[in-house]
């Protein structure tokens, strides 16, 4: 056995999960090894050239507020950013942006190659090593060694990966990459249970083939903001996107064919993802629906290839060519890459810990698509909680293990852990219960705190909190300490102001939640501390739905006590009178960390939750 | 104005599932039926302030400054202000008390509507139901009773779990499961439909009519209305619809109840007051079965003689589902009179004004009392005239049922009866209407608990049609709607984020 060298932490794969562990352990003190298929591929962006959207652009911001990368990244190599559902609430609001791929791409890398205690290098990892249930290091297809205390899985869709395109297909990543082939079998040795993905992607055509006239223009925003809290410069915003329809033509070429799609013949054995569906998925699930929307993105500034949002297929290429020729906008298109479906194997998530890291082996830790998740951002955030978690692992320090109410990082894994998924994970606002506190503009206010406690956050980052910390203070203090009576003067400087007379006493900070009036304007008439821009409309957004949040945060309370109530890793539920057996069962798999998380396994009643109580209360008396 | 606010502060201050430790529970801790006293607990932190919210205390100081181990006499109150019984609230502070938590027990006089209203007052402010063994788990975990007791509380609070397991599982399908089930389903596709909206901005979902979601949510709320009113039809086949008759002294009240007893009952005689005690009489009509609260009660003597009438009346007809009012034929309506109009007033068609001693010569008629009532009560109920034969029962029809033997016009029977009959006929079409069409078995709603689940429910749709109403935005209805839902999961087991997503998939043409 040759051993190269020892690591604190190896990382295997570098894509989106990959890179956020490798830099979070390494910015943490940890030597860690960042392995990957293929140098070129760093931070590879293989389907949507676009970061966030709801609920993944809160990931975003929380992966940013805790250190991580994947913000920063974006705002340089961006080329285009719109805020979405600014009229549906202020919780739901979430930025989405159009990536350059490759510029993405060799940012991250050059990040990566700089980051001290990182090594960066080409490997393809055969074989776990394996000792007395814990992780000692990884073994290389040339058959050397790298040995580590905790070794994080980020294979994304390479694990015996296989490319699907009508009745062709061949074993390998995306884009004409390796598949790490062996690892499967070495995850199994080691006790892994696993299972068997699907996902797809579109053509990419050439941007210089393409009719705009037939399609509708989508800009980006005029001032637009950005991800990270810590980008001052202005982001790029420049790159339109264009919106076109399927129409019937399209859809009867398609249904034509329908017995050539590899889904419906049997040749896609794994399980895909209904949010993302092939548009042979999306025709024969709706076919009462006579035109499907497609927006067409461009790849980045520096190529002619344009992905067609919508259109992923696995269908034979001749088919693909015809569809698209029928669709405004497409009808003269070349196309440069052909869409194609991909299998892969990735871990029932079930056998992790809320840390990520594995219920049986010790130091092993997965994250991102190995985990059973898609999306880019769900990927990244996974990826840097078992970074951090490793590198707790190896200092002997306390993990981070962020609840559902810290953030939608704490949901995502939470759900990961406790439900475990049928179908490639995608985070959606849907799955946050107190969605109106996990806020993108407030993640900083939530999870800054943890990233400086797990020594991730840096001082310049921690000084704007605390200096965002002491301006939401001062102007609060300041809203809730002027009391206003209905006077003839209080109502003569109010309608000096523009605001309607009063009626009964208020405090200051109550006029916020009138249409209309905000931070500045009340500044005009009233002793106000000067705050930024941010702060004011977070204050704003705190007095007008001051009701709502102050619910949830109860709730919120209430949910905390039986996430408190911890259970011992070793239990035997078998042995706990008054549980069912399905209880019985799915707490065994499950073996939740806490009262809390148990209520959420499905199969586990509210009266199953009671006899856990009961039980931990009667054993504390022991 | 005050009562909406709390009203919607504390709907949204329900807890999703029901075992959380720390909010507050209620029960009824005296076995069912009519004792002497019937006592309803109350247990958790925030108790005494929530009970202090439904129980007004006769001195006026609000029981959240009461000290610990104090009784305090007092009313219970609903919602709309209207006394539900006199009440002595017991506070005990914690932690010495069973549950180790703040514990209030309203000590109530024992009739089970008194009881359910007092639950259902309780219910909204916050206060859930307790499950079974409920008050014994909280005590142990708090420490106050015995290790040795602790299997038996798992085995009460188990034998709960695979009831409701049951239902969610569909085992135990039937009516109820299956309405509730449709319920949530209507509720769920509008979550839905404003989830996809908000995490599929771009995809071609089509914006949601906020009308078609208030249409949505009307439809919700009718069809909780109508569970719940199948709660109330086998409860009045139960226990009889809360009728009161109510009038002057002397009116002929003891009459009519003898009436429709047929039977002896109370002692009339022409001379006013001379009713005997009476609380509650059974009795059926046109086969619905009433329970009776007769006015007449304690003697009603003395000058102030038509003062205390009033009163009396005033105090039956709180809580009645059907007032019948009589007023005297022949003699002048009074100020008297005018009173008691007024508490027919808003009741619908759980009122109507019967004129009597038709047999005597006749002041009033019938369009008089008409429109007296429209101009004292506002509205006009049903107007009836029966004869009573000035409070005499010697041509009282005995054992005649009106319901057994309806007796129509041709009838050779003497005039007065003729008359009542045809007065019966039509007070038994007044119960009739007022029941409806629906029989003992359209009973689906049977357990205190899950109406007041029912009525949770219900609040949080009422709180999204307001949401709606204000101009907040989905991301706020969706609140509410899912407050709604999953209150409804508490009965369907349907509680998981992953059941609307299947719903938005199912719905929706989304992906990339």
């Amino acid at each position: 056995m040759f051993v190269v060298d020892e690591y604190d932490v190896i990382v295997i794969g570098a894509g989106h999960a990959g890179v956020e562990a490798g830099l979070a352990a390494a910015r943490i003190g940890c030597r860690t090894l960042l392995a990957t298929l293929s140098m070129d591929n760093i931070a590879l962006m293989p389907c949507n050239p676009s970061v966030g959207g709801p609920a993944k652009g809160h990931l975003v911001r929380e992966v940013d507020a805790l250190g991580g990368e994947m913000g920063v990244n974006a705002d340089k190599t961006c080329i285009q950013f719109r805020m979405l559902n600014t009229g549906k609430g202020p919780a739901v609001q979430a930025l989405r942006a159009q990536a350059d791929k490759k510029l993405y791409q060799f940012t991250m890398k050059e990040t990566c190659e700089n980051t001290p205690n990182l090594d960066v290098k080409q490997l393809l990892i055969d074989e776990l090593l394996v000792e007395s249930g814990a992780v000692k290091g990884v073994v290389v297809e040339t058959g050397e060694v790298y040995l580590a205390k905790a070794v994080i899985l980020a294979s994304g869709t390479y694990l015996r990966g296989r490319i699907i395109i009508g009745e062709h297909t061949y074993t390998g990543g995306p884009n004409g990459q390796r598949a790490a082939m062996k690892l499967t079998e070495s995850l199994k040795r080691a006790g892994l249970r696993l299972m068997r993905f699907k996902t797809g992607t579109p053509a990419r055509v050439d941007a210089r083939t393409l009719d705009y006239d037939e399609m509708q223009e989508q800009p980006g925003d005029d001032e637009p903001e950005s991800f990270s809290f810590m980008t001052d410069e202005p982001v790029r915003s420049h790159a339109s996107c264009w919106l076109t329809y399927t129409n019937k033509e399209t859809h009867k070429i398609i249904l034509d064919n329908i017995d050539r799609a590899p889904m419906a013949n049997g040749i896609i054995k794994g399980v895909g993802p209904r949010y993302c569906p092939s548009i042979e998925s999306k025709l024969l699930r709706f076919p009462d629906k006579d035109r499907h929307q497609l927006f067409i993105e461009p790849e980045g500034v520096h190529t002619n290839e344009m992905y067609v949002q919508g259109m992923s297929t696995s269908l034979p290429i001749d088919v693909q060519l015809a569809f698209l020729h029928t669709i405004p906008g497409l009808r003269h298109c070349h196309v440069m890459r052909a869409g194609y479906a991909i299998e892969y194997d990735c871990l029932d998530p079930l056998q992790l810990k809320s840390t990520l890291e594995s219920k049986d082996m010790k130091g092993f830790f997965s994250a991102g698509q190995s985990n059973g998740t898609s999306g880019y951002e769900e990927a990244a955030a996974q990826g840097l909680i078992a970074g951090i978690n490793a590198a707790m692992l190896v200092k002997g320090e306390e993990p981070l293990v962020l609840s559902r109410s810290d953030g939608y990082i704490g949901v995502l894994i939470d759900d990961l852990v406790t439900k475990g998924t049928h179908e490639p994970y995608r985070m959606m606002t849907s799955r946050a219960e107190y969605r109106l506190l996990l806020r993108q503009d407030n993640a900083d206010l939530r999870l800054t705190p943890y990233g400086r406690r797990v020594g991730l956050v840096t001082d310049a980052r921690w000084e704007r909190l605390l200096k965002k910390r002491a301006e939401l203070k001062a102007a609060k203090d300041a809203l809730d300490a002027i009391r206003l009576t209905p006077s003839g003067e209080t109502n003569e400087r109010l309608s000096s102001l523009g605001i309607a007379p009063l009626h009964s006493v208020l405090i200051l900070g109550d006029l916020l939640k009138r249409d209309g009036v905000t931070y500045e304007l009340l500044r005009e008439g009233f002793d106000l501390p000067e705050i930024s821009h941010e702060v004011a409309s977070e204050i704003e957004l705190l007095y007008r739905y001051d009701g709502y949040i102050k619910k949830q945060q109860e709730q919120v309370d209430r949910m905390q006590r039986l996430e408190g109530r911890l259970l011992p890793e070793a239990i035997d539920y078998s042995s706990i009178t008054g549980l069912r057996d399905e209880a019985k069962e799915k707490l065994a798999e499950v073996r939740p960390r806490s009262v809390g998380q148990a209520g959420r396994i499905s199969g586990v009643s509210p009266a199953d939750v009671s006899v856990l109580l009961v039980w931990l209360e009667s054993r504390g008396r022991k | 104005m005050m009562r909406r606010m709390w009203y919607k502060t504390d709907i949204h201050e329900k807890e999703r599932g029901s075992d959380m430790q720390d909010d507050v529970i209620a029960a009824v801790a005296t076995p069912p039926g009519r004792g002497g006293v019937s006592i309803v607990r109350v247990s958790g932190v925030g108790a005494i302030e929530k009970a202090g919210k439904v129980f007004r205390s006769a001195s006026g100081s609000p029981l959240t400054e009461a000290k610990s181990f104090t009784a305090h006499f007092g009313h219970v109150m609903s919602a709309d202000e209207k006394v539900i019984d006199e009440c002595i609230a017991l506070v005990m502070r914690a932690p010495h008390t069973y549950t180790t938590e703040d514990v209030v027990e309203l000590q109530l006089h024992g009739s089970p509507i008194a009881v359910r209203e007092t639950l259902s007052a309780l219910g909204l402010v916050g206060v859930r139901m307790a499950d079974r063994g409920e008050f014994t788990k909280r005590a142990f975990l708090g420490g106050r009773i015995d290790l040795s007791e602790a299997q038996a509380v798992m085995d009460i609070v188990s034998a709960r779990s695979t009831k409701a397991l049951g239902i969610a599982e569909g085992r135990l399908s039937g009516r109820f499961s299956d309405r509730i089930r449709a319920l949530q389903g209507e509720v769920k596709a509008v979550i839905a439909h404003l989830e996809a909206l908000i995490d599929f901005p771009e995809e071609g979902v089509e914006d949601i009519e906020l009308r078609d979601i208030t249409d949505g949510i009307h439809r919700a709320v009718a069809e909780t209305d109508r569970i719940l009113a199948s709660a109330d039809t086998g409860r009045i086949y139960r226990d009889g619809l809360r009728t009161a008759i109510i009038g002057k002294p002397n009116v002929g009240k003891s009459s009519l109840l003898n009436y429709i007893l047929g039977e002896e009952r109370a002692i009339v005689t022409d001379i006013p007051g001379t009713t005997r005690d009476s609380i509650e009489e059974s009795a059926e009509l046109g086969g619905v079965p009433l329970a009776i609260a007769d006015t007449a009660g304690i003697r009603e003597t003395g000058d102030e003689v038509e003062r205390i009438g009033v009163e009396r009346s005033k105090r039956a007809a709180e809580g009645a589902e059907l007032v019948l009012a009589l007023f005297d034929g022949s003699r002048k309506l009074d100020a008297e009179d005018d009173e008691i109009m007024r508490l027919l007033s808003g009741r619908g068609k759980g009122a109507a004004a019967l004129l009597t001693k038709s047999d005597l010569p006749q002041v009033v008629k019938e369009t008089e009392l008409a429109q007296r009532i429209a101009e004292v009560a506002g509205d006009v109920p049903h107007i009836i005239t029966i004869t009573t034969k000035n409070g005499t029962v010697e041509n009282a029809p005995g054992n005649k049922s009106p319901q057994m033997e309806p007796i129509d016009g041709t009838d050779d029977t003497q005039q007065s009866d003729e008359q009542s009959a045809v007065g019966m006929a039509a007070l038994i079409d007044v119960v009739k209407e007022l029941v409806g069409e629906r029989t003992p078995d359209d009973e689906i709603l049977r357990d205190e608990r899950e109406a007041e689940i029912l009525r949770r429910a219900k609040g949080h749709l009422e709180a999204a049609e307001k949401t709606i109403s204000e101009g907040l935005p989905e991301d706020f209805i969706s609140i509410d709607m899912r407050s709604a839902w999953e209150a409804l999961g508490e009965i369907t087991g349907e509680t998981t984020a992953e059941n609307i997503i299947d719903e938005i998939f199912s719905r929706f043409c989304i992906g990339k």
